[in-house]
């Protein structure tokens, strides 16, 4: 039992560093990517009067950075309910555990 | 003008008596209340406290207007401010508050079981905090002086007071709730003008959109801009000036260092759940995002209309006759002239104003950026009521800001250094008696600083994100994402993070040892991206060093498992 709670924490944390690292590689992607870096080339199309690379430097990297937060709080709470089962937060037999409440840490 | 005073005095003092009564009814009685409101600020009210939080005297008064004239190269504030959140939510927040305890120096005194790490980081917060804070106090005798025709002295002791007021009653719990109405004060004050002047100029009620939007000719308002800007001998606006190595830089240190802020982070401890840190960063960034995809349409907004009505216009039609298809120069241009922050100097004897890029030939000789979201309401023709809300908001972003680092400044000396390192006896109610007491030395500090302000303080903001992005960012990812980081190596990686980032920073800005430009700077990065290069080094020292000390003892490695575990 033991030892499948262990192995469900590591799965856990596996699938969230996936998940971080896709985000942060379109969090790296649309500001230092398209927004700095490929600016010249994003640069030669425009919207709407904006070259392409200094909308995302201005508007564009704003808005993706906002989808992906929302997206990270949803896909994490998805992921924690599909270990739910596997890794009850609440009896978890864990010496640290204790030490986290208020009461002792004030 | 006094259709302007009266509604400057009645918003600004309907929006006091506003935050006074919420502080009122959030008095509270223990720490954990006036450290993080007791962990019960829903997500949405967190998200909205924490945009108040962030966006300063600087976000929405200057920001604007250095963009205007900025152009490209403002694009590291707009991308650096905003960020910064994705780091907090992805690799921050969520494990801080499944650390459940008060403050950023606990956090960081227990994962590196050392009461010398946490009193590097107190003196990092209060260094950070209070760079900070003078900045915001004067911002609010600015406003008060300018529009109320108080002296700047006066105003900053009134504004200090009522966040007094509010930030000794009620703690984080006052401030959260006082935020949240000093939010919507500001969001309302900042989009009014923004609304109108697109619909000017563009056509789209909605400003955001007007950025990209067309001209009554059917021309792209980017396009015009860039047009007229070349005429004039200035670069494109679309262009920037800087090298794409130093951008890289600034917006990552910004980044960083908005992160790494101890008055931002300590607004995700005050949700219920590590879930509601993640959900509440996504509403702080949207939140903040009304503003920021605003700002820039704001810049071009106002870099369009000063060069249409200002250039080529007539100063005194009394004295010069005007030509078929001449405009007078506009009256908001006169007065903002009795500043001194706007001037003109007819150097060729035409009576007409020549904005030009060629210093010898431009006769706008002064021209502050930061009057451009104040004077905004003016340019656009809107009612003195306007006027009186932007001053509001631009008061409301000030204290907001001034309350957060005041309750860091507080917590740092009553939590962290009196109760866990000089007198670890303390009752709780003792403790907060003192953070009372120590909220109250810090205003009054803030009030002295915010009066005769230290003339550096403009470069300090530089220095403040510097220094986070090299000490606390650093420090904190490491200590969540390696077990194997060391107290010796998280010591030394903030302290030579610091060193190197304010020896820099302090070189080029405040003693001027050496020119401050791009021939003379280290790889070519500006004191103000040099935070970059300096948590760089900071993640190298912490990895070195960690390594070549013993590990962290097993209490440390379950404090790792359980901030990580769902």
């Amino acid at each position: 039992m033991a030892q499948d709670k262990s192995s469900a924490r590591k799965a856990y944390w596996r699938a969230n560093l996936g998940l971080m690292g896709v985000l942060l590689a379109i969090w790296f992607t649309v500001s230092f990517g398209f927004g700095i870096l490929l600016r010249p080339w994003l640069d030669l199309v425009s919207l709407g009067g904006a070259p392409l690379g200094f909308w995302f430097a201005q508007q564009g990297s704003i808005l993706t950075f906002i989808v992906l937060i929302f997206y990270y709080a949803w896909a994490m709470n998805r992921l924690e309910a599909r270990f739910a089962d596997r890794l009850g937060s609440d009896d978890m037999p864990d010496p640290g555990a204790p030490a986290a409440t208020q009461e002792d840490a004030s | 003008m006094s259709v302007t005073l009266f509604w400057t005095g009645f918003f600004v003092i309907t929006s006091f008596a506003l935050y006074i009564g919420i502080a009122i009814a959030s008095r509270v009685g223990s720490t954990d209340e006036f450290y993080v409101a007791g962990h019960h600020v829903p997500p949405v009210f967190n998200g909205m406290a924490t945009a108040a939080d962030w966006m300063s005297a600087a976000s929405f008064l200057s920001m604007a207007g250095l963009i205007a004239f900025s152009g490209y190269d403002g694009s590291v504030f707009l991308m650096g401010w905003t960020g910064g959140y994705v780091l907090l939510a992805l690799l921050l927040a969520p494990y801080l508050r499944r650390f459940g305890k008060f403050t950023v120096p606990d956090f960081i005194g227990d994962r590196y079981y050392s009461d010398t790490a946490r009193v590097v980081a107190v003196i990092c917060a209060i260094f950070v905090s209070f760079t900070y804070i003078a900045g915001q106090m004067q911002g609010v005798g600015i406003a008060f002086s300018r529009f109320l025709e108080i002296p700047i002295e006066a105003g900053v002791v009134i504004g200090g007071l009522v966040v007094l007021m509010y930030a000794t009653l009620g703690g984080m719990k006052g401030i959260t709730y006082t935020q949240v109405a000093q939010y919507c004060v500001m969001i309302f004050a900042f989009m009014t003008p923004a609304i109108f002047i697109s619909l000017q100029l563009t056509g789209s009620p909605v400003p955001q959109l007007g950025f990209v939007g067309n001209v009554s000719d059917g021309t792209p308002l980017l396009v015009k801009l860039d047009g007229m800007l070349t005429e004039l001998g200035f670069a494109p606006y679309t262009d920037g000036s800087k090298s794409t190595f130093d951008v890289f830089a600034i917006t990552l240190a910004l980044m960083a260092g908005t992160a790494g802020l101890p008055h931002v982070i300590v607004r995700f401890f005050t949700v219920p759940k590590a879930a509601d840190a993640r959900k509440s960063a996504g509403w702080a960034l949207l939140f903040i995002g009304i503003l920021y995809l605003t700002a820039p349409a704001v810049a071009v907004f106002a870099r369009t209309n000063f060069i249409e009505t200002v250039n080529e216009s007539v100063y005194d039609a009394e004295t010069t006759a005007l030509v078929v298809g001449e405009s007078e120069t506009p009256d908001w241009f006169h007065r903002w002239e009795t500043t001194g922050l706007l001037a003109f100097e007819d150097r060729n004897g035409d009576g007409r104003i020549q904005y030009r890029a060629d210093p010898e030939t431009n006769e706008v000789t002064t021209l502050n950026r930061d009057i451009f979201v104040l004077a905004n309401p003016e340019i656009a023709n809107l009612p003195g009521w306007v006027i009186g809300l932007v001053v509001a908001g631009g008061i409301a972003a000030a204290l907001s800001t001034a309350a957060g680092l005041l309750l860091v400044i507080s917590s740092s000396i009553s939590h962290d250094l009196c109760r866990k390192v000089l007198f670890k006896s303390m009752t709780d109610s003792q403790e907060l008696l003192i953070a009372r007491l120590s909220a109250t030395g810090a205003v009054l500090i803030a009030i002295l600083a915010g009066i005769y302000p230290p003339g550096f303080v403009a470069s300090v903001v530089a220095l403040a994100f510097g220094l986070a992005a090299a000490s606390f960012f650093p420090a904190i990812l490491l200590g969540i994402f390696w077990q194997r980081m060391s107290k010796e190596g998280a010591i030394a990686g903030m302290v030579t993070g610091l060193g190197v980032t304010g020896a820099y920073i302090l070189t080029y800005k405040i003693f001027g040892w050496i020119p401050n430009d791009a021939e003379h700077w280290f790889l070519g990065v500006s004191p103000e991206g040099f935070g970059t290069i300096g948590m760089v080094i900071s993640f190298a020292v912490s990895v070195t060093v960690s390594l070549l000390t013993p590990a962290p003892p097993a209490e440390v490695r379950e404090l790792v498992e359980r901030i990580r575990a769902p």
